[in-house]
């Protein structure tokens, strides 16, 4: 291969500096326009991939992000510990949380710690799921539900409140106390399967 | 420096560069010098070196001839000829670190999800800087009861705890409160309490700050935040005189933590727990938001601000007015009430002392403190401390940390003159000069001292007569540096302000013609009153006498004063303008309240003991409240005079043109000692003192901090206890003619013909319930 000689800036001449030749299309003729439309007319008997949004709404992929959920341990008690490892992982500054102290007589979740306020902003966040990532205690998880637009500001902050999993069966609305003889490092290793009845404060 | 000291430099090699360091430097310290960070947890500058944690393990070789095995860098200091490699340059070091980091992790929790160090914990950083990424520890960890709490502001994680022993040798190095210690042996090693005695120091909080894991963490602030919420603004405290250098750290506009700054030549890196974790009343629910009007109907009604101004002004020009500050205000604001007083009312009569003072103190500070340059550093260098009613420990806790450090050091002498014996001045071994209330002059006036020393007088001096003027005799007589401590971070620059009826800004004498000319020049002004202004105490009696009308009051308790009786009549009757930022005695009284910042909401500076400028930012930003220094020259603009004090920048300006002052200073007129009181059966002499943790208005709402104030109690000699039949825990009244308090005794050494009592704690507000503070005669019955 010969030795290319660098040009330098100030010797450049851009008078004489040639273009390279572009292929230019030439005309495609009838059986080209034939194939073109041979694509439109064999779609007419296929099934319609459209789906009837709102009124028919399709399943997302099992790992779509869509909006978060805190999540419960078996017997009720909320995952969350207030760490706000979340909140720091977050590159749209999207999530906002205060931890608070849990006592005997108001305990939301295993051990010291509970998230007292959690908000997540949806007009911030860009769904990339590092915050799940972050949460050392699988609280906050994120689900399939896409269906995130409002006519306020002040509506698409989202509250501990909203983003709660519902109470599924088995599980008590906290606050309540932690099951008999077990440790937080019980209900992490999942020993806790669901609520004893001695855990039902309101019985 | 002044003095050049000599001093041996050693050249060591570390990581194979020169560095001279002075002879004694540690290892670590000189690795320093040369930017290698060489990890550690147990090393403090501030503390003995103890070698306690092995995290700074280095490869040393002297001479030619290597340690055998890693040294720990922080307790060998250099030698000629020594090399040393770090984790940087000697794999063995760098192994020998790992291990260490791996034996410290083994019994700590993983808990850092929960743990309120996490974020800006050395254990967390250095064990991804020198630690394996795994643990080969498969065991089970070793569990303790957490937290515990030690006191009811500091609690104790004994998991977490690295056992470096930086809170236990601060406790008895620095604050010399040795109620925490290692206890137990090996792998139960633990930090503990005595049984019997809490953690009741006056510095804990500074055991937080030092702890290099999250075992020892602040009640206060536990699960509050992360580092990465939290704005840091450099503040300086506003709790005393001392002028501790702080950072205030604030989450949405509320202040959530208050670290100690670092200064070395003012608090080093201490603070008191009061500054530490008195801030909640900034945001306490019940500050004042609008302005408000007393209408004719004898009712506070809300109004706008150009209303109130006017209201404000209509009231002080309507007729003779006068200026009452408390000492908390900035030095800047102190200057612009100085400023008003005299361009906008015409009067000399303002007075920031809102406290038990005299005529002689304000005469003592016009000739000996205002200008005057005494520094901690005199304290270092010191060969004899005096204290005259003051009791560092209490009334300025980093005095009391820099007398301690010297006396650790080199057993420097200190003498109180007092009638009780304080913890503090036990702490400090010190000579204890035991003299009646009211008697102290007599006993300041032989003390041998040379130009070395240094005379700290309290602002409690100026309740007996003849103590300051015996004060300035001696200083007088044998040379020794005199200062002068207030309990209030503002009084030293509400002085040099001229906030005060004698002196106009800068020192300068308002009885002097060409003082007035120099500060009537400055301000633009045509002349300045000539009348040397009236006293606190005496501007209560002229409005109660009809001779004046009007008060402008900054941030003033009126009840700190001997006669409240006499404040509240005054203020009842007078027409008060008020700038306060919550509710008090002064605003119920008010005709027109302007709301103001508090410290967090402004910028500014307080001049501490020394005179030291301590400047500060606002921490919270965009706040509504301004500052006073802003609502007086508003308040000047109605009243159709120009402060010219905009900001507080121009104030500060304006207060650096002022210069010293060169001319003739005033003198002061001795004054003689009281006499002696004879006293009957169960007749006793009050004294007293404000305690660091008390019912202060800046300490409401702090629960947890209230909950290691000292125990209230009335202190008898043990002679009048057994007099009385009384022994300790005996419940005893105290009673005045105006009232009575009831407390536990306590027998101690205390003068006998005295009792005392703290001067403003829960069930012992002396100068509300006996109208007495020092110095007056009480009778004590067991009850």
């Amino acid at each position: 291969m010969a030795e290319i000689e660098p040009l330098k800036n100030n010797e450049r001449d851009l008078t004489k500096v040639e273009f390279s030749q572009v292929d230019q299309p030439g005309s495609v003729g009838l059986f080209g326009h034939l194939k073109g439309f041979w694509v439109t007319f064999s779609t007419i008997f296929k099934k319609p991939e459209t789906v009837e949004y709102p009124e028919v709404k399709a399943p997302t992929q099992e790992r779509f992000h869509g909006r978060h959920q805190l999540n419960r341990h078996p017997d009720g008690l909320e995952k969350c510990i207030g760490c706000e490892l979340c909140a720091w992982a977050c590159p749209a500054d999207a999530i906002y949380v205060e931890g608070a102290d849990n006592t005997e007589e108001n305990r939301m979740s295993p051990g010291e710690r509970y998230g007292k306020v959690y908000q997540i902003n949806y007009l911030r966040c860009v769904f990339c799921g590092l915050c799940i990532e972050a949460c050392p205690t699988r609280a906050l998880t994120m689900t399939n539900e896409y269906e995130l637009a409002d006519d306020s500001r002040a509506k698409l902050i989202f509250e501990k409140d909203d983003l709660l999993g519902p109470l599924r069966a088995g599980m008590l609305l906290p606050p309540h106390p932690m099951y008999p003889d077990m440790t937080d490092t019980n209900y992490y290793n999942g020993d806790v399967k669901q609520a004893h009845p001695s855990q039902d404060v309101n019985k | 420096m002044t003095t050049a000291e000599i001093v041996d430099m050693i050249t060591v090699v570390i990581d194979g560069f020169e560095v001279s360091v002075p002879k004694g430097t540690l290892v670590i310290r000189a690795a320093e010098q040369l930017g290698i960070q060489i990890p550690r947890f147990c090393d403090h500058p501030l503390l003995d070196p103890v070698g306690a944690c092995r995290q700074c393990l280095v490869d040393i070789e002297i001479n030619g001839r290597a340690f055998p095995k890693p040294q720990a860098s922080c307790t060998i200091p250099v030698e000629p000829g020594m090399i040393v490699k770090t984790q940087l340059t000697s794999p063995v070091a760098d192994k020998a670190q790992q291990g260490v980091m791996e034996l410290l992790l083994i019994n700590h929790p993983l808990d850092c999800p929960v743990c309120d160090k996490g974020g800006e914990c050395p254990l967390q950083n250095q064990a991804l800087s020198s630690g394996h990424s795994e643990s080969r520890f498969q065991g089970v960890k070793r569990t303790f009861e957490k937290p515990i709490n030690i006191s009811s502001q500091v609690l104790l994680d004994r998991e977490r705890c690295v056992l470096c022993a930086r809170c236990t040798r601060f406790s008895e190095q620095i604050a010399s409160d040795p109620f925490i210690t290692l206890n137990e042996r090996g792998a139960l090693q633990q930090v503990g309490i005595y049984e019997k005695q809490p953690f009741t120091s006056y510095f804990s909080g500074n055991t937080v700050q030092i702890c290099p894991v999250g075992a020892l963490t602040g009640a206060s602030y536990r699960f509050r935040a992360r580092p990465f919420d939290l704005v840091s603004t450099p503040s300086a405290c506003e709790h005393c005189a001392s002028g501790c250098d702080m950072r205030t750290d604030v989450r949405r506009g509320k202040t959530l933590r208050r670290l100690a700054g670092e200064d070395a030549s003012v608090n080093e890196e201490w603070n008191c727990d009061k500054g530490r974790w008195a801030f909640k009343y900034v945001t306490a629910v019940d500050r004042l938001a609008h302005p408000q009007i007393r209408n004719s109907d004898g009712e506070l009604v809300q109004a706008s601000w150009p209303e109130a101004l006017a209201a404000a002004a209509q009231g002080l020009k309507a007729s003779a007015s006068a200026v009452l500050i408390g000492g908390r205000t900035t030095h800047e604001d102190a200057y612009g009430y100085s400023k008003f007083a005299r361009i906008a009312l015409n009067t000399n009569d303002i007075d920031f002392r809102s406290r038990v003072s005299s005529d002689e103190e304000r005469e003592f500070l016009a000739t000996h403190i205002v200008g005057s340059t005494t520094t901690y550093l005199d304290i270092d260098r010191a060969d004899h401390v005096v204290l005259v009613g003051f009791e560092p420990e209490e009334e300025s806790p980093i005095v009391f940390l820099r007398i301690n450090k010297q006396f650790r050091k080199r057993a420097l002498k200190v003498t109180s003159i007092g009638s009780k014996l304080s913890i503090g001045v036990e702490k400090l071994k010190g000579e204890f000069v035991k003299v009646a209330p009211g008697e102290e002059a007599t006993a300041i006036a032989g003390l041998p001292l040379t130009a070395k020393s240094v005379i700290l007088v309290g602002e409690r001096a100026s309740e007996s007569a003849g103590v300051l003027s015996a004060v300035a005799a001696l200083a007088s007589s044998t040379s020794a540096k005199v200062a002068w401590i207030p309990r209030r971070a503002g009084e030293r620059g509400a002085l040099e302000a001229g906030a005060i009826g004698n002196l106009l800004p800068g020192g300068r004498p308002v009885s002097d013609a060409s003082a007035r000319v120099d500060i009537a020049a400055l301000w633009n002004a045509p002349s300045l009153p000539t009348t040397v202004g009236r006293s606190n105490d005496e501007i209560y009696a002229a409005v109660n006498s009809g001779d004046l009308g009007a008060l402008l009051v900054g941030g003033v308790d009126p009840l700190d004063g001997l006669n409240s009786t006499a404040a509240l009549a005054a203020l009842d009757k007078a027409f008060v303008v008020s700038l306060e930022i919550a509710p008090s005695e002064v605003t119920q009284r008010a005709n027109v309240i302007l709301p103001v910042a508090a410290i967090t909401e402004k910028s500014g500076s307080f001049l501490n003991w020394e005179g030291r400028a301590r400047k500060f930012d606002a921490a919270v930003d965009n706040s509504l409240n301004r500052s006073d220094l802003r609502i007086l020259s508003m308040i000047a603009q109605e009243m159709g005079v120009s402060l010219n004090l905009g900001t507080v920048t121009a104030a500060a300006k304006e207060i650096a043109s002022i210069g010293t002052w060169d001319g003739a200073r005033a003198t002061m007129k001795p004054i003689k000692s009281g006499k002696t009181e004879s006293l009957k059966d169960n007749e006793f002499i009050l004294t007293s003192w404000r305690r660091l943790l008390d019912l202060g208005t800046l300490q409401k709402g702090e629960d947890n901090l209230a909950g290691t104030a000292r125990q209230c109690v009335a202190v008898i000699s043990p002679k009048r206890a057994a007099s009385l039949g009384v022994v300790d825990g005996d419940q005893l009244k105290i009673s005045s003619a105006l009232g009575a308090v009831t407390l536990p005794a306590l027998v101690e050494d205390i003068h006998d013909d005295a009792v005392w009592a703290p001067r403003n704690s829960r069930g012992s507000q002396l100068l509300v319930n006996l109208g007495a503070a020092h110095g007056a005669v009480v009778t004590v019955v067991k009850i």
